[in-house]
């Protein structure tokens, strides 16, 4: 037989394979083209309203926290959905970063030769992981938040801020014009940082000599804003909140609920993180590091050059799953009135509209949504770290 | 999270199933043998379990009253708890045939939600609660005051609109329910805790000291509550609506639970009709002719279910009010039984 003639059953195989995919491909389009129709169907039958129309419609409720402006009189239900889906995306993505730090301090901690601080750490993972979040949710907004002092008490903070059980209200930042030429000279201060470690890499991949560009560095960040915030006559006011009749008045607002829920959220994944990057840490066999010590590197640089980029790859994917399970968890936000995408569209909006099959399959769409978008830019710092074969 | 199962649930159904037109809601019930009613389990005075599981309140001896009228026990009946929030899509996906559960009647509601309302079983008005301590007497002063506030009710969004008419400045806290947004308030996360009249009353009873805690002398609301049914089968429209007719016609005609077996022998023609001793109303209806018999018998009238759940009996010490019968200078109006 010639080498044409075996090729060729299997090309047929792999034609059948595409024919095959397409088909399923159309079924599935067919399938859910039909059962949109029919739940359309059902629901004119029923006489209830469907169709996108409630989109533009005036919301007429209030939200408590509001990124963008928002006015219950003049606002519609789609910026309603905008407010709450940025309510998420703050909280999961500030919850992300306190999570991720917080969980490799445990995770490292938890490998440390102190009994004691070993010990602290295990009992954190332990204790943390094995409550359950909404639980804990409920603890620190009424055990711990609600718990503390009412309006007429006050906590006044120093610099102005103000502490009681309806939020943190610290001073807000004001902002004259020039403040515009500090943030374009902190902007110019990190390039020339970037710039001056570029050369002094390069330096020393040519002649081996290394240069200390860290206190240079530090000044040129640092340094250049602060000279400009001076020369521009210092261009920055701040509103400090005051204590209203009934509420503090002015200032930047802490929301109890948003606080919980971050406080929450952070720990509870943290817990998860920690055994995640101990996990990877162990994972980088032994004679990595022996290695790198009989090539005569130094502790610290045995870390950030040897172990650390390994441990990464291991660490990577299971992470992932981990800031998905933070995202998708903050739609616990419903037990304690954060307004966050599913409190204010799948809960108040549904709720006035009615208009439950539309509600709840586009906020399955965005909860989807912002998930494959936060698994593919994880997969992309993957491929990154990936080991290139030589 | 049960809601957004049961959202899921229904789209399923919507998506995949064919829906029953909701035609035979009364054949339904006899089949199964019980009467499925959607009702409030937090709310004192209106619907709320006991700890041995009986429940009470007056939306809920509605629904006994429906029972009573089908079945002739009230006790055949199940109770479903709902929320503000899940209580429409509960009732669209047929888990419950009735809901009792004092919500209020509009115009959005009733055209966009595939659902119809029998009739006014409670004339209310949206009021706010606040701490004595604060020596607030009227809703004006609340300029600038945190709001706790149940989500998805007429509440909600009558709050925005009476704060934005006076010109007052408002800060929202919004729960999912009703005794969360208690909670808080209590907690002192707001300042005034706000829902329907007759609800804050109910809702002061919980407190840990209720004699702190003031209702201010403003509704700002029409809150006209009505028990609803899903749209498209009118016997059962029909059945819902006269039985909250029936009793009201019975507290007008003077009869009671306890003289309900001699009334039958009167010779008031009117009471006669009601009574099933002359006519085929009940028939007409799909029921029997006794059914305000039974009612009246197992449940009572309108005056005395309002007076033993909310009113003098009760509590709540609620004044009939707008619930008077129009021939007390109320709003209770049933229409002739001919």
């Amino acid at each position: 037989m010639t080498d044409e003639a075996r090729r060729a059953p299997r090309r047929t195989r792999r034609l059948g394979g595409v024919a095959i995919q397409i088909g399923l491909v159309v079924l599935v389009a067919a399938l859910a083209y039909g059962a949109i129709l029919n739940a359309a169907q059902n629901l004119a039958r029923a006489h209830i309203a469907s169709g996108f129309g409630f989109w533009n419609n005036t919301a007429g409720f209030d939200i408590s926290q509001t990124l963008i402006s928002y006015s219950a009189s003049t606002s519609t239900f789609g910026r309603a959905f905008w407010v709450g889906l940025l309510n998420t995306l703050l909280v999961a993505a500030i919850g992300i970063v306190l999570a991720t730090v917080l969980g490799f301090i445990v995770g490292i901690a938890r490998l440390s030769h102190n009994w004691l601080v070993a010990r602290l750490a295990s009992g954190y993972v332990e204790l943390i992981r094995n409550v359950p979040l909404l639980l804990q949710i409920l603890f620190w907004y009424h055990a711990v938040l609600q718990s503390l002092p009412k309006l007429r008490d006050s906590i006044a903070l120093p610099g102005g801020g103000i502490l009681n059980n309806r939020g943190l209200f610290l001073p807000r930042p004001l902002f004259a014009p020039g403040f515009a030429v500090v943030i374009g000279a902190a902007l110019l201060g990190i390039v020339a940082m970037l710039l001056l470690r570029w050369w002094a890499r390069r330096r020393q991949a040519q002649t081996g000599a290394q240069v200390r560009v860290l206190w240079p560095a530090l000044g040129l960040v640092c340094g250049l804003p602060l000279a400009a915030f001076a020369l521009t006559g210092f261009p920055l006011g701040f509103e400090i909140p005051d204590l209203g009749r009934f509420n503090v008045r002015g200032g930047l607002e802490v929301l109890p609920e948003f606080a919980a829920l971050l406080i929450a959220l952070s720990v509870y994944t943290a817990a998860f993180i920690a055994e995640v990057v101990r996990a990877g840490i162990l994972a980088v066999p032994r004679g990595q590091v022996e290695a790198a010590q009989a090539l005569g590197l130094r502790a610290r640089s045995t870390l950030r050059l040897v172990v650390v980029p390994q441990a990464m790859r291991v660490i990577v994917p299971p992470l992932t799953g981990q800031y998905l399970n933070l995202i998708k968890n903050s739609s616990l936000a419903v037990a304690i009135a954060y307004p966050d995408l599913v409190q204010v569209f799948a809960g108040s909006v549904l709720n006035i509209t009615g208009q439950a099959v539309e509600v709840i399959a586009i906020t399955m769409a965005v909860y989807l949504a912002i998930s494959l978008f936060t698994s593919s830019l994880m997969n992309l710092y993957g491929r990154a770290t990936m080991v290139v074969e030589r | 999270m049960k809601r957004l199962a049961t959202a899921m649930a229904y789209a399923i159904v919507l998506a995949f199933g064919t829906q029953a037109a909701w035609a035979q809601t009364l054949n339904a019930i006899k089949d199964r043998g019980q009467l499925i009613c959607g009702a409030n389990g937090t709310l004192a005075g209106f619907g709320l379990p006991d700890p041995q599981g009986n429940w009470t309140g007056f939306d809920v001896d509605f629904c006994r009253a429906i029972a009573a009228a089908i079945f002739n026990d009230p006790s055949k009946i199940k109770f479903v708890p709902l929320t503000a929030k899940d209580r429409f899509t509960a009732l669209q996906s047929g888990e419950v045939d009735v809901l009792s559960r004092n919500t209020t009647w509009t115009l959005s509601r009733d055209t966009s939600l595939g659902l119809d309302f029998a009739a006014v079983t409670y004339y209310d008005g949206q009021g706010f609660m606040v701490r004595k301590s604060l020596k607030v007497t009227s809703a004006l002063e609340l300029n600038d005051a945190a709001v706790c506030v149940q989500q998805g009710t007429t509440t909600e969004l009558n709050l925005a609109d009476y704060f934005r008419a006076n010109h007052m400045g408002l800060k929202t806290v919004t729960f999912a329910t009703g005794d969360e947004a208690l909670k808080a308030y209590e907690s002192g996360r707001c300042d005034t805790y706000t829902t329907d009249s007759s609800g804050l009353y109910g809702e002061r009873l919980k407190l840990a000291e209720p004699a702190e805690h003031l209702v201010l002398p403003e509704i700002i609301s029409k809150e006209p509550l009505s028990p609803a049914v899903r749209h498209g089968d009118s016997q059962w429209t029909d059945i819902v609506r006269w039985t909250h007719f029936a009793m009201v016609d019975a507290e007008e005609l003077g009869v009671s639970k306890a003289n309900v077996d001699e009334k039958t022998k009167s010779d008031d023609p009117e009471t006669r009709r009601m009574l099933g001793a002359e006519g085929q109303y009940g028939e007409a209806l799909g029921l029997t002719n006794d059914w305000v018999y039974r009612i009246i018998k197992h449940v009572g009238n309108y005056g005395e279910v309002f007076e033993r759940n909310v009113g003098q009996g009760s509590p709540l010490k609620i004044v009939r009010g707008l619930n008077a019968l129009w021939t007390k200078g109320g709003l209770q109006y049933g229409p002739p039984f001919r």
